[in-house]
């Protein structure tokens, strides 16, 4: 067993686990935070998106045990105080989901392609930043409307919704 | 995954030290490789060490008409330095072509030279831009270090801490991705460096990585996509699977070297 | 229309949980105490079992209980089912082998299902697996469609052929007079690729045994937990229905793969009790491609027959379709019932013919995917047309216009009775979007920058709201086809919907939901729906083939009008009036001629007060149940063309834009239903550009996961162009005719009939690859070099 500290969702979290969990394992089994999904064993569909230190990561291919010190957040973080993220309201008001299983990684990759690239996206953009989230039921037509709309709306959003801010490389 | 003991340690040092005194130990990375083997119980370490907190292997300078990049750079912190940006963009757009962007969040440029994955992007850059292998024990020239499928010449307990990438003149690459799994189905890395001319060629080699001379000697003519008109690369030697047989990826190979040499020539 | 009725674009109400994360899929379900399953799968895809030796491993740590098929059998748990009854052409029925959730001495495919370890962890199960010596006598495996029939290889000894049935529908000999008499006959062999479901979340289960009550609970996903549950009570034999409960409930997508009853689940119910701990299995995407029920798999031989005057005289198809080792519990209805009554698309086609033989092979079985036999049937019949056309040197588009049936309702050759459609508007909407006219300009335009351009078209139809329940009772079905609602009105006027229609992302909370608010004028917030849950609704026969709107939503519309009927004659005692002159309008129950009324709510309340009323002359209470028993398909039926653009020196396809005009009768929600055709066509375009599962020669499946499996991703697609148009259904009260398989119909054929145009030729099949359409190019380029 190996321990280790990282914050979740802004909460310090401290835990003992085998050192092969996967850090979905620890948010899922651990945390019982299952927003985050798996929908491949193969680290390309997506399901498992999050934010590690503001980028996002496929859960599913990050051992949890090597998150010392790092900062977590999982779509059961982004919307504060009970008011959604502009990305999460932008996926519901352009149907940009359906059974919802791809629904929080999408949304995490989403507002990770706006904290890289920005508010204006255009559809080729979008599309080419979507390469690492696979659905099966929307044929992306919304969810790429969905990320544009979000990625305006979060322009007007206050500072203090936005995310922590990205480690500079060292 | 079976069982096995984590370690991180500080340092590239430390992380040496480590790698001797464990059997059956293995270096991670990225991750990006060795987790889902693991996931999938096709490999067994008994230890990991985890290379994440060791500073010295991280950063990105410019040093004369070098890049050196530090062996745990992410492909994400690559393509988005402005140093090789500014000063090898090829190799910026090959390191923003890598993956998705959560792959190139985590995974590392010392990561994906080490395990030479013949399909990979990175090996195609380092060849043709005669990129320098730095470890802990020695430095290898690009032209040794690849050596086969999955092979390197990395011996027992070494470990890549930088690569250091000559500035050129021109440089490109062009990657026809597979249409599963997105990697390089045939990926291809011109450089131009004075009159040296290299052209390089990932995902197509039975070997892996390999330069394809006959184009380095067309375009030593004239660095023009117009020069490679007729050159027709053979498929002997040139993998096969379900996705591109020989013949096919033989022909990506030509299509793929003049889009990279319209990609360094602007054009 | 209101802001929340029939006919708006409402935001979805199930949408929050979605996006916030709270979700509840099975695998965020876990039991106290509950343990794991891990099952060993065959690495073969044809042995004997001489033994399985698991002494090692049940000593493991952690380990549980590791069962064989012995331990099924000894407890009488009886194997899994085919649904469906199809006598071959000459009356007998078909030849069935068993079908064991565990292996019985035999493995027919890899992923086949040789023991279960049940084990406090998954970790300890899987590594207990890895102790299982199983001694195999390893078979030569059948894997190819079209030479599995009288192969030396026998799958099962009950099909000493391989050969499950051999049917036929049509008319036989009229056929063949129409093509003595032709003037032109088109021929085509066709290969239907093998697709894999991928529903983004896989399967799984959560067994639980209550030993106080005796009472089973399986968590499980499926889209139909009411016949699950019938399954594995009446034939598998696991405990009757009511010491049974089944419960699906967020299920992250289906596509038809989790209709049927698996081994998994049904083991992992059994063992429940077995272990006496809740027993979880959740698939993972490996053990998906190599179990979940494929779907497609045919190899046709088509023909069609024109006149002098290019109107068309008939249709005769032979297909070869492969179920795989088992059959699964629908599977035998696909490529039959579900195939053939399609073959006459939108056309008058006056004599049709089709033999369909059904083999096995040592791969996963076939069962029902999106669209299940439609898209096979419109692919034969569209690429037939587009191929006429260009034999004929027609215009397809004028071509099938003149070829289109046009009154209604038409009686086919193949069953089926079209009630309502207008094809040919749709044909002239879609025209338009896409800008026919100017094509031979986009095709010059593509043509001076070295690229090959080209238009496809699809007219197809689709028969769903499936379906009369005798009717399909007459035809094999072991079940009946209608659907069930209650609706209980609450005390002050809320209202709660139980549906036996499941919900796996069509979005049934809040298009049920409209429904309701809409006919009962009252708020949609107040309406709530429920479904999933075998101790909460009662019977229903849940969600495929796209019948929850025109069955489900009917049997929500009867029951509705029942508790208006009731609430009628409670308003009749409060407002002292006589029944027949009250009516309810607007949320409210008001007296003929005069300003007397009552609202919803308040009659709800008078209902369950019953002061107002005599107790033995009006039941007290306002709830009401309905079952809606089709009386025909629905033919939802539209015009797809696809306009590509292929780069000869990669192969490259990509389409450039996508019309869409589809007549789904009347619509509840247009952003839901355009939704499901958006979904339907990344399906359809999958199937032609980029999946197919496939087997090399010993049975193993090359293509298991997403690294080899093409999944359409963001980049493969454009955005679409959809229109709609509305001819009523006359045969439900709503008019309504179902939207959720209509994009996987009709896209195949509308991308490779725009393929071949670009190309000139008619050599290509699907997944039309890079690999496939650059050697195709060549060709094209090597003729046009030549002319």
């Amino acid at each position: 067993m190996a321990t280790v500290s990282m914050t979740v969702n802004g909460k310090a979290v401290t835990a003992s686990i085998d050192p092969r969990t996967l850090l979905v394992q620890y948010l899922r089994e651990n945390l019982r935070l299952t927003g985050t999904h798996v929908g491949c064993d193969t680290s390309q569909c997506g399901a498992c998106v999050v934010h590690i230190d503001g980028k996002a990561a496929k859960a599913c291919t990050v051992l949890a045990v090597s998150l010392e010190g790092a900062s977590v957040m999982t779509i059961e973080g982004l919307a504060m105080n009970g008011t959604l993220h502009p990305m999460q309201e932008a996926f519901r008001e352009h149907h940009g989901l359906q059974c919802g299983f791809c629904t929080p990684g999408m949304i995490m990759s989403a507002v990770d392609i706006v904290n890289r690239r920005g508010h204006a996206l255009d559809e080729k953009t979008i599309r080419e930043d979507l390469d690492g989230n696979i659905c099966r039921c929307t044929g992306y037509h919304n969810i790429v409307k969905a990320v544009a709309a979000g990625a305006e709306a979060m322009a007007g959003q206050s500072m203090d919704r936005k995310e922590p801010p990205r480690q500079a490389a060292e | 995954m079976y069982a096995f003991t984590y370690h991180r340690p500080a340092s590239s040092r430390q992380a040496a030290g480590l790698l001797a005194k464990k059997e059956d130990a293995k270096i991670l990375a990225g991750g990006h490789t060795l987790l889902p083997t693991m996931k999938q119980r096709l490999a067994a370490p008994t230890a990991l060490i985890d290379l994440g907190a060791c500073g010295d292997l991280k950063g990105i300078v410019r040093k004369g008409r070098t890049v050196v990049i530090g062996a745990m750079s992410t492909h994400a912190e690559v393509a988005e330095s402005a140093i090789v940006q500014e000063a090898i963009p090829g190799l910026a757009y090959l390191a923003s072509h890598i993956g998705d962007p959560h792959v190139r969040h985590r995974g590392t440029i010392g990561g994906s030279v080490a395990n030479n994955d013949p399909a990979a992007d990175y090996p195609a850059a380092l060849l043709a831009l005669g990129a320098t292998i730095v470890t802990n024990k020695r430095k290898l020239v690009a032209d040794d270090f690849f050596t086969g499928l999955y092979e390197t010449a990395l011996e027992e307990g070494e470990i890549i801490t930088k690569v250091v990438f000559p500035i050129v003149s021109r440089a490109g690459y062009a990657k026809f991705r597979n249409p599963a799994s997105r990697y390089a189905l045939v990926g291809v890395f011109v450089a131009k460096r004075g009159s040296d001319i290299r052209v390089a060629v990932t995902g197509a080699g039975e070997g892996g990585v390999f330069r394809w001379p006959e184009a380095e000697a067309a375009l030593k003519a004239r660095f023009a996509p117009k020069s490679l008109d007729g050159l027709k690369h053979p498929a002997k030697g040139i993998n096969g699977d379900m996705h591109a047989d020989p013949e096919y990826r033989a022909h990506l190979i030509g299509v793929m070297t003049k889009q990279a040499v319209a990609q360094a020539t602007g054009k | 229309m209101s802001a929340t009725g029939i006919g708006a674009s409402v935001r979805r109400k199930e949408d929050h949980r979605f996006i916030t994360g709270q979700g509840r899929y099975t695998d965020d379900i876990n039991r106290p105490g509950q343990a794991h399953a891990y099952f060993l799968r065959s690495p073969h895809a044809h042995a004997t079992i001489k033994s399985i030796d698991f002494k090692a491993a049940a000593g493991m740590p952690g380990i549980l209980g590791v069962y064989t098929g012995d331990d099924l059998a000894a407890d009488k748990v009886g194997g899994l089912i085919c649904g469906w009854m199809i006598h071959n052409k000459d009356g007998s029925p078909m030849r069935a082998g068993a079908h064991p959730a565990l292996a019985q001495g035999k493995v027919r495919y890899v992923g086949d299902h040789v023991c279960v370890i049940v084990a406090e962890t998954l970790a300890q199960a899987r590594d207990a697996s890895e102790a299982i010596v199983v001694d195999y006598d390893v078979l030569t495996a059948v894997v190819d469609t079209a030479s599995a029939a009288g192969a030396k290889t026998v799958v099962h000894a009950e099909a000493p052929d391989n050969t499950v049935f051999n049917w036929h529908l049509g008319n036989k000999d009229e056929t063949e007079a129409a093509f003595k008499a032709a003037k032109h006959v088109t021929r085509l062999d066709i290969v239907n690729n093998r697709l894999v479901p991928n529903a983004m979340e896989p399967r799984a289960a959560v067994g639980d045994y209550d030993d106080g009550d005796g009472v089973f609970t399986l968590y499980t996903t499926s889209q139909n937990p009411h016949v699950a549950r019938l399954v594995l009570s009446a034939f598998i034999g696991i405990a009757p229905e009511n010491k049974l409960r089944v419960v699906a409930p967020d299920v992250g997508g289906g596509f038809g793969s989790k209709i049927f009853i698996y081994a998994e689940e049904t083991v992992c119910v059994w063992a429940a009790k077995k272990v006496g701990r809740p027993v979880k299995w959740n698939s993972d995407r490996t053990e998906a491609f190599l179990s979940d029920a494929h779907g497609r798999d045919h190899v046709t031989h088509a023909e069609l027959a024109t006149d002098a005057d290019g109107k068309i005289t008939g249709l005769r198809v032979k297909t070869t379709a492969n179920l795989g080792a088992y059959l699964s519990t629908f599977s035998s209805s696909v490529p039959t019932y579900l195939y053939a009554p399609l073959l006459s698309g939108s056309y008058d086609i006056p004599a049709i013919y089709a033999e369909v033989d059904a083999v096995y092979t040592n791969t996963a079985p076939v069962d029902a995917y999106r669209g299940a036999g439609r898209p096979e049937a419109t692919f034969v019949v569209e690429r037939l047309i587009e191929v006429a056309a260009r034999q004929l040197g027609r215009d397809p588009a004028k071509f099938r216009m003149q070829n289109y049936i046009k009154k209604f309702p038409h009686q086919t050759p193949v069953i089926m009775m079209y009630d309502a459609g207008n094809y040919g508007a749709a044909l002239k909407k879609a025209l338009e979007i896409i800008d026919y006219k100017g094509i031979g300009k986009r095709k010059r335009d593509s043509a001076r920058n070295g690229k090959l351009r080209g238009i496809g078209f699809s007219s197809y139809i689709e028969a769903c709201g499936i379906a009369p329940s005798a009717a399909v009772g007459s035809l094999g079905a072991g079940v009946g086809l209608w659907e069930s609602a209650e609706v209980r009105v609450n005390p002050v006027g809320t209202v709660e919907v139980l549906t036996g229609s499941h919900s796996h992302g069509q979005g049934h909370e809040t298009t049920f939901a409209q429904l309701v608010s809409d006919k009962l004028g009252i708020p949609i917030e107040n309406v709530s729906i429920i479904h999933g849950d075998t101790d909460k609704v009662q019977m229903g026969m849940g969600t495929y083939g796209s019948r929850s709107g025109a069955v489900g939503m009917s049997a929500i519309f009867k029951a509705v009008d029942k508790v208006i009927a009731k609430g009628k004659k409670v308003a009749a005692y409060v407002l002292e009036a006589d029944e027949a002159d009250i009516d309810f309008a607007d949320g409210h129950f008001s007296v003929k001629g005069t300003d007397r009324k009552l609202d919803f709510g308040s009659c709800a309340l008078q209902a369950y007060v019953a002061h107002k009323f005599n107790g033995q002359d009006l039941e007290p209470g306002l709830k009401e149940g309905a079952f809606y028993d089709p009386t025909n398909f629905t033919f939802p039926a539209g015009v797809h063309i696809c306009e590509v653009e292929i780069d000869p020196a990669t192969g490259v396809t990509k389409i450039e834009r996508w019309a869409a005009v589809d007549d789904f009768g009347n619509v509840i929600n247009p952003m839901i239903v355009e939704g499901q055709v958006h979904g339907g066509i990344a399906q359809g375009v999958g199937q032609a550009l980029l999946e197919g599962a496939k087997y090399n020669s010993d049975g193993q499946l090359v293509t298991a996961s997403f690294m080899d499996y093409c999944m359409p991703r963001a980049d493969d697609l454009p955005s679409f162009e959809v229109g709609m148009t509305v001819t009523a259904c006359p045969s439900n009260p709503l008019g309504i005719k179902g939207c959720g398989e209509a994009g996987a119909i009709a896209a195949p054929p509308a991308v490779i009939n725009a393929i071949t145009d670009a190309l000139g030729h008619e050599d290509i099949a699907m997944p039309a690859t890079p690999q496939a359409v650059w050697r195709a190019a060549q060709k094209s380029i090597t003729r046009m070099a030549a002319e």
